[in-house]
């Protein structure tokens, strides 16, 4: 099986564009940044989130607490594959109870994800409000989750990838639409 | 990697990047023992046998605990159980525990190669978690958990082991494990329980009788604990043991003033370690046990998480690389 790319979906200077306008929307749908804190979902929702910090950061002048969750714990395909993925760390250093959580990652599908990370949340604590914002929301639900904060919403099949590529992971910054091919 | 493990029967069989893998695997579970809800699904619908055949309780409680945080079940057979007693063999006891399809099964026994032998045997994996004097692979890589938080790397230490090192599994289990780390390791105790022959155990191994030179230079020691039916007149008598081997505050100021202290437990205070010593700020005792659990939830996790390998399931083939 091949990958081919397709087209891209969002240039570098578009993804930075888009993220400033998450910020705002988050801050504005919060009624301040004060309760508000961030969840990147590994891999590419940690340098989202953190990016997503310091916009907040610049313009509203609110630190907002900002940790990383790793789901593969939580992740409802275990039983069913071979071999176990690698675990990795949790870090997430402040109480979630009564908190405003936002869960940033970089791409909606199937739900799944997200479904995984609320569990690893009520694991930690009682959030007040948790809310998703994600960088691409290219539908095809399995579960009933949807985000509040969308960067881009795209239309795909179901062979298709969404590859998100991020500066602090790939060393490249873009996000392309590929397609699998026999 | 970890891919070809299928049991953990000891520390000599393990790779160095095994060992390094299951350390770092180890490290999540670590944090998940501060968590406020400490209890996963992950390994919900899954069960272990714990089938103890020698009495342990620290061990025992760590391998249930760990299988319970990860919402696997278990079923317990002890040493002071019927059909022990009643002159069961080991492999119709443990062909008993398989029939009712347990997914791995957990064992404690006197004789060396216990586990080994029910490996050969069942379909399902198979951790030692000690075995007559042969290995007790989960402490040693506990040990090393401890002593790479404590000291920032395993690697190139001066490891100091004291007590009976001949009935030891967790020392032959230590040696294995931290002989592939470049580490220089010193054994010592009365020549009855530490012969010179056990020099060649393993590179860089050295036999001493005298704890000052043991001690010197050492940045961790591990002391074992002196098992009391061991000790008797007129072959050793305790007082004996504890004026020549003892580990006490001011032999612990021969060692590196940071030098770490590891003891398996249980400990027996006053006969091989001074309490000062064991409750003092050098000792690691207490992480060790901590460290035990977040050890045995990465085991159970990687060896029998997954699909059964009786009934390959087909796995999902829907590989979106963000979810």
């Amino acid at each position: 099986m091949r990958v081919v790319e397709k087209r891209q979906l969002l240039s570098a200077e578009e993804i930075d564009r888009t993220l400033q306008r998450l910020a705002h929307e988050i801050v504005e749908k919060s009624g301040g940044a004060n309760d508000l804190a961030l969840i990147g979902v590994r891999r590419r929702g940690v340098p989202l989130s953190e990016r997503l910090a310091k916009q907040i950061r610049g313009f509203a002048h609110v630190a907002s607490p900002v940790g990383t969750l790793d789901i593969t714990l939580y992740r409802d395909d275990l039983s069913t594959i071979d071999h176990q993925p690698v675990v990795q760390s949790t870090q997430i250093d402040f109480p979630v109870d009564d908190r405003d959580l936002v869960i940033v990652d970089d791409v909606l599908y199937t739900g799944r994800t997200i479904r995984a990370a609320m569990n690893g949340l009520f694991d930690l604590g009682r959030p007040r409000r948790i809310r998703l914002c994600v960088l691409i929301d290219r539908g095809h639900r399995e579960l009933p989750v949807e985000a509040s904060f969308v960067g881009r919403s795209v239309q795909t099949t179901d062979t298709e990838i969404v590859e998100v590529r991020l500066q602090e992971i790939d060393g490249e910054e873009r996000v392309m639409l590929v397609d699998r091919v026999e | 990697m970890l891919q070809r493990l299928s049991h953990l029967l000891g520390t000599e069989v393990l790779s160095h990047e095994q060992i390094l893998f299951l350390l770092d695997q180890a490290k999540p579970f670590q944090e998940f023992q501060r968590h406020p809800l400490k209890k996963l699904a992950t390994l919900r619908g899954k069960t272990v046998a714990i089938a103890f055949f020698e009495s342990s309780t620290r061990t025992r409680i760590s391998f249930t605990t760990a299988a319970a945080r990860l919402g696997a079940d278990t079923m317990a057979l002890q040493a002071e159980s019927s059909s022990l007693k009643k002159g069961e063999s080991l492999i119709d006891t443990v062909r008993t525990l398989e029939a009712m399809r347990p997914d791995g099964i957990v064992i404690r026994h006197a004789s060396s190669g216990a586990p080994a032998f029910v490996a050969e045997r069942l379909e399902i994996p198979v951790l030692n978690a000690g075995d007559g004097t042969h290995e007790h692979p989960t402490q040693a890589l506990l040990d090393a958990l401890t002593i790479r938080d404590r000291k920032g790397k395993l690697e190139d230490w001066n490891v100091t082991i004291l007590g009976d090192i001949l009935h030891s599994r967790v020392a032959r289990s230590n040696i294995h494990l931290l002989s592939k780390f470049g580490t220089r390791i010193t054994l010592c105790g009365p020549a009855m329980w530490v012969p010179r022959a056990l020099e060649n155990l393993a590179p860089n191994l050295r036999v001493t009788h005298r704890i000052e030179e043991a001690l010197e230079g050492a940045d961790v020691v591990m002391v074992l604990r002196v098992q009391t039916e061991r000790i008797h007149e007129p072959a050793l008598a305790a007082d004996e043991y504890i004026a020549g081997y003892q580990l006490t505050p001011a032999r612990l100021r021969l060692a590196r003033p940071d030098a770490l202290v590891l003891h398996p437990g249980p400990i027996v205070r006053g006969l091989e370690i001074d309490s000062a010593v064991a409750d003092g700020p050098q000792s690691g005792v207490l992480e060790q046990v901590t460290n035990g659990l977040a050890v045995r939830m990465a085991l159970l996790y990687h060896l029998i998480g997954g699909a059964p390998t009786d009934a390959p399931h087909p796995a999902k083939d829907r590989s979106n690389a963000s979810d």
